[in-house]
């Protein structure tokens, strides 16, 4: 068995693997319970990717590579936990983060658009760090956020970082949205809940192979419920064998997928690891 | 008495009070003509450089000015005050001048040696009655200690580098330094290497700035570049440079160093020096205390683990490392005082200080990679200078064997090969630059023009510092978003504030230039019941790198604290084990030294390779080995580079031999690889070890340099060094851990705490994510040139390969091969051997999905 082969296939894509192939300490980036993006820093230049499909009470989905939800039928693109402004919120408190997580976050959801051109979007909650986000957002951040917002319906829905609406960023306000068989939050509800759509946890899994571990964010559903990763660019992720997911989901009967550059990796929870 | 006693005796009689004279009678001691030397030099106003072997005396010879000056002061001795005294007689306010501060600051690199250094001057002041008053400060000493000392120091303040970060961002700075008389810097060689020393650096310059007749004294062991040191120890000047004097005690017994005289099989790779451990064994039973040192924590576990299995007579044999439990450290080092030990397996954490006295042999158990590393663990032998310390090699496998031979004939010339200075780190200044800012406001100019007098900072432009500061202030960024949130803003006056109080306390819990691996306390508990519960609360072990238990899966079995243990669980920042039964822990406990191979030391081993007349000092089975290398393949030259091409199982050799540490071929493995896959020779992979790297692939390597396809000097040339090296370092992990340790110390990101990992989902934020932002839109940002200069020399060790590349230019050596030559042996038999990091993540995903996807469909 050959444990250090690069790859052979001479794809300029392919390139980040062979980097983290040889770096002894590559750790995937894991430190303080975090999985790391995958690698696909630019969406312009993300390849072409293949289409997961998922079924959630009966609804067809597409579960996007880069961590947002398709529902064809609809035209409905919903993306989860944006923290807009999350690099701001961390310097009002002295940590002087670069401030460019926010235009990162709308480059990612520009590419989406563009890709599907939905009707409606849905940002699941968690929208904005935290609840003075929206005024501190910049000019060209918001010019932008208002130009994605033209010509189709804007959902926000409640998070437990922003409870309240805000001002002058367009859209709509709910609490909970219902979409035919679908129900869309922020939190995930206590009680069985067929057709619930949510963000919040932050779901990422950890796989070991051939002695590696590997963490990615993950979309973690079990057929009748989904809780989708997070997007926002300084956002960390939640084991999904943390016991947060014990209350959404029976014990394992769950599955996993991970997200990758140009694929999305399934996976039954048993075969992911805890922390 | 010999006439040079009667000589020194004569000097003391003039130099020293006669109650320090008394006072060495008494003892029945002579002061040495270094302490002397030192002492006429501080009394002159002059800082110094003291270089001398352990066991000279140098501590005495460090305090005894301080000392004599002191206790011939005027004034009346100081004594404690009562609270209520202080808090009536001593304002604290800013601008309020007080007299009373301290004379003397001694600095060391280790709480431990403070400490004991503390004891060590307490006894002559005890014994003379001097009207002293001594006092350590350290980050164990109570909060109402630290407090009172502020307000009321005491004479002489023994203390570490952070700690006088802190008391430098005080108001209190300008009472308790300007009267400052004399600082002493312990082990400055230890020092000076890190960014500790670069913060150091920073602290003398204010120091010497609130102090101006200042003196400073260095004591350090031998050094290779002594000018360095020198530098250090005294302000530079804007042109040219300043030296500090320099003092060289006479050199102690030559150290008896040999090679241990194997009769096994010596291993062609490895590290686990298994095959001689029934002699190590013997040589502990033979000695009263044996100090066993090897490279890293894991071999320390596994050599300690394996003593134990041969231990029949029950010699108390005990474990030292620096992830170990404080308080089992101590029990160790007091039962070593206390004589009660026969032998202690350690790391470098016993490199330095302490004094053990009964310690008759040392044996460095795998490679030495230094001469000076190894002239100082040796000295930690026998601390009597007129008596030679006694060393023994253990070589654990061939290579090993000439980098032992290399450095006995190194420690017998007395050769030096510490590594060089170091430029000072912009996150170091950053930080240096917020504490100034807590302390008194401050004009950019004067801070730029003392900053520049620390000698790692001398070449620092103005640019650089003045991004530094933007940092500081607002982040430092193109998009200028953050004025509000200002953590040090200019006002009217030109001088730079902080802007609030809660600023200052951040620093003071961030304070520091180390910056631990995310460490997990490692708990003992009952391995997990039929109820599937961890029990918790179990006795703590001590603590392990979070990303070596990120690499685990619950059942893994590993060596730690001198057991084997088996992963059960992880809760916040605790990791819970069991005992096992395993005879073999499953998890390979073997990660590659901390230390590279010292130029010095390589240059010597290639000698040596280039050299057959030299192999009679060789063991046999290692001498016929390289005869048969020669015969067979090549030996490279002193200053060539040998480069063997075989194939070998379907696959195509390249086997090189540059001899510059696992870090530089582990660089140079990326490069080259990157290089042959675009030359069409499909690399599939490499591995590295200390003297060799070996690519292999599908393409012919040998077919394509005799064709003229590729030619050597092309495929090894510098400029990999540009492009390349700049497009890989900006997705590798090793760069991203060197970034979150610049953002660290430079204050971006705030240190954890215990107690605080609760809901850290929220509460922090990971650098990767971070680093992955900033490169995109800023690449020139601050943090970012802090990070890739640490790589330079750090993890990457770019800055040796770029040496060994321009060396090897035109002296190459290609040597075709019809299959593995003997030399390329040790470095094959590490492939399978080191953890796994070879496969792409991505493509073990997709291995993983797809093999799931199969066994469904079957």
């Amino acid at each position: 068995m050959n444990l250090f082969s690069l790859p052979v296939s001479n794809g300029e894509d392919k390139q980040e693997d062979r980097n983290s192939a040889l770096s002894p300490l590559a750790g995937e980036g894991w430190g303080g319970g975090y999985a790391t993006r995958a690698v696909s820093p630019d969406p312009e230049k993300a390849p072409a990717r293949q289409p997961h499909d998922m079924t959630i009470a009966g609804a067809a989905l597409i579960a996007d590579p880069a961590g947002a939800l398709y529902w064809p039928e609809q035209g409905l693109l919903a993306v989860a936990d944006l923290h807009f402004e999350k690099g701001s919120s961390f310097a009002r408190r002295g940590m002087l983060l670069p401030p460019y997580d926010t235009a990162a976050t709308l480059a990612l959801l520009t590419a989406l658009i563009a890709r599907y051109a939905p009707r409606v979007v849905i940002a699941l909650g968690d929208n904005f760090h935290d609840g003075d986000g929206p005024a501190r957002l910049g000019d060209r951040d918001h010019d932008t956020l208002r130009g994605l917002q033209r010509g189709r319906d804007w959902v926000w829905i409640a998070g437990n970082h922003d409870p309240e609406p805000a001002d002058n960023i367009g859209g709509n306000f709910f609490a909970v949205l219902l979409v035919g068989a679908l129900t869309f939050r922020h939190e995930p509800s206590r009680k069985a809940s067929d057709g619930e759509i949510a963000g919040h946890l932050h779901p990422a899994a950890r796989i070991s192979q051939r002695g590696r571990a590997i963490a990615r964010r993950c979309f973690v559903e079990d057929g009748r419920r989904l809780v989708m990763p997070a997007l926002g660019a300084y956002t960390g992720g939640l084991n999904i064998r943390h016991h947060a997911f014990r209350a959404v989901f029976d014990a394992l009967d769950f599955r996993a997928h991970l997200l990758g550059p140009d694929r999305l990796y399934r996976f039954p929870a048993r075969r992911c690891l805890s922390d | 008495m010999t006439a040079i006693d009667t000589e020194v005796e004569t000097a003391a009689a003039q130099a020293l009070p006669a109650t320090f004279r008394d006072w060495f009678r008494s003892r029945g001691w002579q002061p040495r003509v270094h302490q002397l030397d030192l002492l006429a030099q501080t009394q002159a106003g002059r800082s110094t450089l003291l270089i001398a072997p352990t066991g000279a005396g140098k501590t005495l010879a460090g305090f005894l000015p301080s000392l004599i000056e002191l206790s011939q002061r005027k004034t009346q001795p100081k004594s404690p005050t009562t609270k209520s005294e202080v808090s009536r007689l001593r304002s604290t306010g800013r601008g309020v001048r007080r007299d009373g501060g301290l004379h003397t600051l001694y600095i060391s690199p280790l709480k431990a040696l403070a400490v004991d250094v503390h004891r060590n001057v307490e006894r002559p002041v005890a014994d003379m009655a001097l009207p002293v008053r001594l006092e350590t400060r350290t980050g164990d000493t109570p909060v109402s200690k630290r407090q009172r000392q502020r307000r009321d120091p005491p004479d002489i303040l023994m203390t570490t580098p952070e700690q006088v970060a802190l008391l430098l961002a005080s108001a209190d700075a300008p009472f308790l330094f300007g009267s400052l008389r004399c600082v002493i810097l312990d082990e400055l060689h230890a020092l000076v290497t890190s960014k500790r020393g670069d913060l150091l650096s920073l602290a003398m310059a204010r120091l010497h700035r609130l102090a101006p007749g200042l003196v400073s004294i260095g004591l350090s062991a031998t050094v290779a570049e002594p000018d360095d040191l020198r530098r250090f120890l005294v302000p530079q000047p804007m042109e040219g440079e300043a030296l500090a004097s320099l003092i060289v005690a006479q050199a102690g017994a030559p150290p008896h160093v040999t090679l241990l005289d194997t009769a096994e099989h010596l291993p062609w790779s490895g590290h686990s020096a298994r095959h001689a451990l029934a002699e190590i064994y013997e040589l502990i039973r033979q000695h009263r205390t044996a100090l066993l040192f090897v490279n890293t924590r894991m071999q320390a576990e596994s050599l300690f683990q394996s003593l134990w299995h041969l231990n029949d007579d029950n010699l108390a044999i005990a474990l030292h490392h620096g992830s170990l439990d404080v308080g089992q450290r101590r029990r160790v080092e007091d039962a070593m005082t206390a004589g009660k030990l026969r032998a202690v397996v350690c790391t470098s954490s016993l490199d330095l200080g302490v004094d053990w006295g009964d310690v008759d042999l040392v044996v460095n158990v795998g490679a030495p990679k230094g001469s000076s590393r190894l002239l100082q663990r040796i000295g930690r032998a026998n601390h009597r200078l007129d008596e030679p310390s006694r060393g023994i090699l253990v070589p654990a496998n061939r290579f090993e064997v000439l980098e032992c031979t290399a450095a006995v004939a190194a420690v017998a010339a007395n050769a030096q090969d510490t590594p060089p200075a170091r430029t000072g780190g912009l996150d170091v200044l950053a930080q240096h630059i917020l504490g100034c800012a807590c302390g008194e406001p401050f004009l950019a100019e004067d801070l730029f023009a003392e900053v520049r007098s620390a000698a790692p900072y001398a070449g620092l432009t103005r640019k650089d510092f003045d991004d530094t500061v933007d940092f500081v202030a607002t982040g430092g960024y193109a998009l200028k978003a953050y004025e509000c949130f200002a953590k040090i803003r200019q006002g009217v006056d030109g001088r730079w504030r902080i802007t609030h109080p809660r600023v200052a306390q951040r620093y003071r819990l961030n304070v520091g230039t180390i910056v631990e691996a995310d460490m997990l306390k490692v708990r003992l508990v009952r391995a997990r019941g039929a109820t599937g519960l961890i029990p918790r609360g179990g006795r703590l072990l001590g603590e392990v790198e979070g990303y070596f238990i990120e690499t685990l899966t619950p059942g893994d079995t590993f060596v730690f604290a001198g057991e084997i243990l088996k992963y059960e669980a992880i809760a916040e920042n605790e990791v819970y084990v069991s005992r096992s039964t395993a005879t073999e822990p499953k998890v390979p406990s073997y990660a590659g030294g901390k230390f590279p191979l010292s130029t010095y030391l390589a240059e010597r081993v290639r000698d040596l390779l280039a050299h057959p007349r030299q192999w009679r000092a060789l063991p046999d089975q290692v001498r016929e080995w390289l005869e048969i290398q020669k015969r067979r393949s090549l030996l490279p030259g002193l200053n060539d580079l040998l480069v063997e091409t075989f194939p070998r199982a379907a696959r195509n050799y390249l086997v090189c031999y540059p001899f510059e540490g696992r870090l530089a071929h582990q660089t140079l493995g990326m490069l080259l690889t990157r290089r042959l896959e675009r030359a069409r020779l499909r690399p599939l992979g490499f591995v590295a070890n200390e003297y060799a790297l070996a690519v292999w692939g599908l393409g012919d390597v040998e077919q394509a340099l005799r064709r003229g396809d590729l030619s050597l000097d092309t495929l090894f040339a510098e400029d990999m060094l540009g492009d390349d090296l700049e497009a890989w370092l900006d997705e590798s992990a090793l760069m991203k851990r060197t970034f979150n340790h610049c953002a660290i110390i430079a204050g971006l990101i705030e240190r954890r705490f215990p107690g605080e990992e609760k809901n850290r989902k929220q509460m922090t934020i990971s650098t990767d994510l971070v680093y992955d932002e900033l490169r995109k839109h800023q690449p020139d940002h601050m943090l970012l040139r802090a990070a890739r200069a640490d790589a330079a020399s750090g993890l990457l060790d770019i800055r040796r390969l770029s040496t060994m590349l321009s060396r090897v230019r035109g002296r190459i050596v290609h040597k075709a091969l019809e299959r593995v030559s003997p030399l390329a042996v040790p470095v094959l038999l590490e492939i399978g051997r080191e953890p796994v990091f070879g496969e792409a993540a991505d493509s073990l995903l997709a291995e993983a999905a797809d093999e799931l996807v199969k066994e469904a469909m079957q």
